[in-house]
């Protein structure tokens, strides 16, 4: 789960993070008093999407004005313009679609004097199984650019079951802090960890941690993710979830306990397992088409759900036809095969449909399919499936 | 001959009372009479688990007790998520020699204490997030369906359930089968890599041929390739047919599986396929056809 980055502020904050102070913009009556909350003389107008780039973000709107997603304004009257002009437009970013995504929230911070801008982040290595550090001395970049231009120029120090001073010295050294700035760090690496590992967070990134003039650092922008697996320990970050960020029909399958992503495509998959969901995926693109979504109904599904994916993969307009492919090992094909037909029943389903059903109890499965009056195109394999639809979606 | 389990494999149930527990029990005492027993149950020590064939097997308060009175070798865990960790952790302290953890959902951080413990101790831990292991006609531990399995020469490792599924059943119809399946899991932290069990494949006599499943995320395939790369040059060699899903999964989204993302430059398909092709294994484009692609490289086509 992603939360916004004022969010993550004030989680890093509660831990002890040196953050500047700030106001968030939840709607256009919150500006006036979110500036005047702030001294100056400088002020930063921050668009609160769950993209990256923002600044160098563009706005679709002209009256948003030609410049990014994260605006600098040295008087009040100027913060106030740069608010109103981003607040409700959309953002076009290098990670979000070319629709963009709607900037319904702000966060308005107080400036900062910046002497250099250094990388840091956490996560868990997945090579050693440990939670390690990246820190490089090159803040505000892409750090997959520095790691395949510079690869010397990232640390990643894998630690153990707290940041030993070692640790915390070792990062120092990589990020070059000196003076106050190193003490800092000594304090603010544990720090962080403690953070990351008390909130089950999957990646805490902080791009770019600053070295002020003062030689102080400072929490820039932060980008902070949880692990869904986890979030039931959580209570208070499941509290920052923003569903105004997340696809309608995700969050739908999130509440009936499926795992589905919306895609572009055209045809609509229905499939058991992660991988195999992938793999109906990969090869419906092998055969010329392009799917809609990936849809993991996972190992216990009952007709209920199965009815109720289906319902969620028809809400995509862009669908010309589905998929349906289960290997049941736990679950059975005849229990998949009356849901399929409650739920054709329910949606008055008008696209053609493929039904590839392997697994336990695979004979009262097809037998149920081929038994009802409904027009359901039965496949062998997922070869035979993946062909059976392509044809279909493109005689259609 | 087979990997990690065969019939003389005594098999012990973290989370045999509840419901997915019982009902895997009992497939699993169908399968050619794999040898389950006993169960664990904090609560409920003392009482007898009754199978619907009438086998009833004895819950002990831990799996220490468990061991100690049963001598079981494996353990299979049915335990919800918030509490799998913890449950594969009484199995690393009875030291018992193989733990399958099936839970799927367990926080990564949990597994990342997990990992530590399991790195100082004499256990192997298969999962979690994954459908277990099966050698056909002697043992099965976890939720495979048993019917799909021949006995015969192929070790399927795989990171996806239902892929492990496939590669089974299609191995099966063209008449090769299997010596062992192993579902490896789907989670980024995780017991067991692809490297070992294709270190043990290798070494088994009965395996003459593997076929390796992977997906998106990580690098563990492209560290399984260059190892395979390394035994072939040492002239340690089976013919093998590869599959990686999830060609077409957008970039930054978790595809289901916590482990299955392509971030941070790393895990796309394409470097995958191409470090495994580039150490001899036959990567099939379609999930379909991974049993006629090895009857191919058996003919040498």
């Amino acid at each position: 789960m992603n939360i916004h980055e004022y969010q993550a502020k004030a989680v890093l904050k509660s831990f002890g993070a040196p953050v500047a102070t700030g106001a968030p913009v939840l709607t256009e009556d919150d500006i006036e008093a979110a500036i005047d909350s702030l001294p100056g003389p400088l002020w930063v107008v921050k668009s609160q999407i769950h993209a990256g780039g923002r600044g160098k973000g563009r706005f679709i709107e002209s009256e948003a004005g030609e410049k990014g997603g994260v605006r600098l304004a040295f008087s009040k009257e100027e913060a106030r313009q740069h608010a109103e002009a981003m607040l409700g437009h959309h953002l076009v970013t290098a990670q979000t679609s070319a629709e963009g995504k709607q900037v319904n929230r702000l966060y308005i911070e107080d400036g900062a004097d910046i002497d250099r801008e250094l990388y840091l982040s956490i996560l868990v290595d997945r090579g050693t199984g440990q939670v390690a550090f990246v820190a490089s001395t090159e803040g505000g970049m892409d750090i997959e650019q520095v790691a395949h231009e510079t690869p010397e120029k990232i640390l990643t120090l894998p630690v153990g079951a707290s940041v030993s001073e070692e640790d915390a010295a070792a990062l120092c050294d990589a990020l070059r802090l000196e003076g106050t700035a190193r003490q800092d760090g000594m304090s603010l690496f544990p720090n962080l960890y403690r953070a990351f590992t008390e909130k089950d967070m999957s990646m805490l990134e902080i791009n770019p941690l600053i070295v002020m003039t003062d030689n102080h650092l400072r929490v820039l922008d932060a980008k902070v993710s949880f692990d869904g697996n986890a979030l039931f320990r959580h209570p208070d970050i499941l509290e920052l979830r923003d569903t105004t960020e997340e696809d309608e029909k995700e969050i739908e399958a999130s509440e009936w306990d499926l795992a589905y992503i919306a895609l572009d495509g055209t045809i609509g998959c229905m499939v058991n397992g992660a991988g195999l969901a992938m793999a109906t995926m990969d090869i419906i693109k092998l055969y010329g088409e392009e799917p809609a979504n990936f849809c993991d109904v996972g190992g216990g599904a009952d007709a209920a759900k199965v009815a109720a994916a289906f319902k969620i993969i028809m809400k995509d307009p862009n669908v010309k036809g589905i998929l349906v492919n289960i290997f049941g090992g736990i679950m059975k094909c005849d229990v998949i095969a009356e849901g399929v037909i409650q739920a054709v029943k329910e949606t008055n389903l008008s696209v053609p449909l493929v039904v590839r059903l392997e697994g336990t109890n695979v004979d009262q499965g097809k037998a149920i399919l081929a038994g009802s009056d409904l027009n359901i195109i039965p496949a062998d394999d997922l070869d035979d499936a993946a062909q059976k639809i392509v044809a279909a979606v493109k005689g259609a | 001959m087979s990997i990690l389990i065969d019939q003389n494999t005594k098999v012990l149930v973290q989370g045999l009372t509840g419901k997915t527990g019982s009902f895997h029990t009992n497939q699993a005492l169908d399968y050619f009479g794999t040898q389950m027993v006993a169960g664990t149950h904090p609560k409920k020590a003392g009482s007898v688990w009754t199978a619907d064939n009438g086998t009833e097997l004895p819950i002990y308060a831990n799996a220490a007790e468990a061991r100690e009175a049963t001598g079981a070798d494996a353990t299979v865990i049915y335990v919800p998520p918030a509490g799998a960790a913890a449950a594969i952790e009484e199995a690393i302290d009875a030291e018992i020699p193989l733990i399958v953890c099936i839970t799927e959902g367990v926080p990564v951080l949990d597994m990342v204490r997990v990992k530590a413990k399991l790195d100082n101790s004499s256990s192997r831990l298969i999962g979690p997030n994954c459908p277990g292991v099966l050698t056909p006609e002697a043992c099965k531990i976890g939720i495979m369906p048993g019917k799909i399995f021949k006995k015969g020469s192929v070790g399927v490792v795989s990171r996806s359930g239902t892929l492990t599924y496939e590669a089974v059943y299609q191995t099966s119809q063209v008449g090769l089968g299997q010596t062992t399946a192993v579902g490896i899991g789907g989670d980024p932290v995780k017991g067991t890599e692809f490297i070992d069990m294709l270190e043990m494949f290798l070494a088994d006599e009965a395996t003459e041929q593997i076929i390796m499943i992977g997906e998106i995320g990580g690098t563990a395939e492209e560290e399984a390739a260059q190892f395979l790369r390394d035994e072939a040059a040492r002239g340690r060699q089976k013919p093998m047919v590869g599959f990686i899903a999830g060609r077409t999964a957008p970039k930054g989204r978790t595809m289901g599986h916590a482990g299955a993302i392509v971030s941070g430059g790393q895990g796309d398909a394409e470097s995958k396929i191409a470090a495994m092709e580039a150490a001899g294994i036959r990567v099939s484009p379609s999930p379909a056809r991974l049993g006629t692609t090895m009857v191919e490289v058996l003919k040498g086509v």
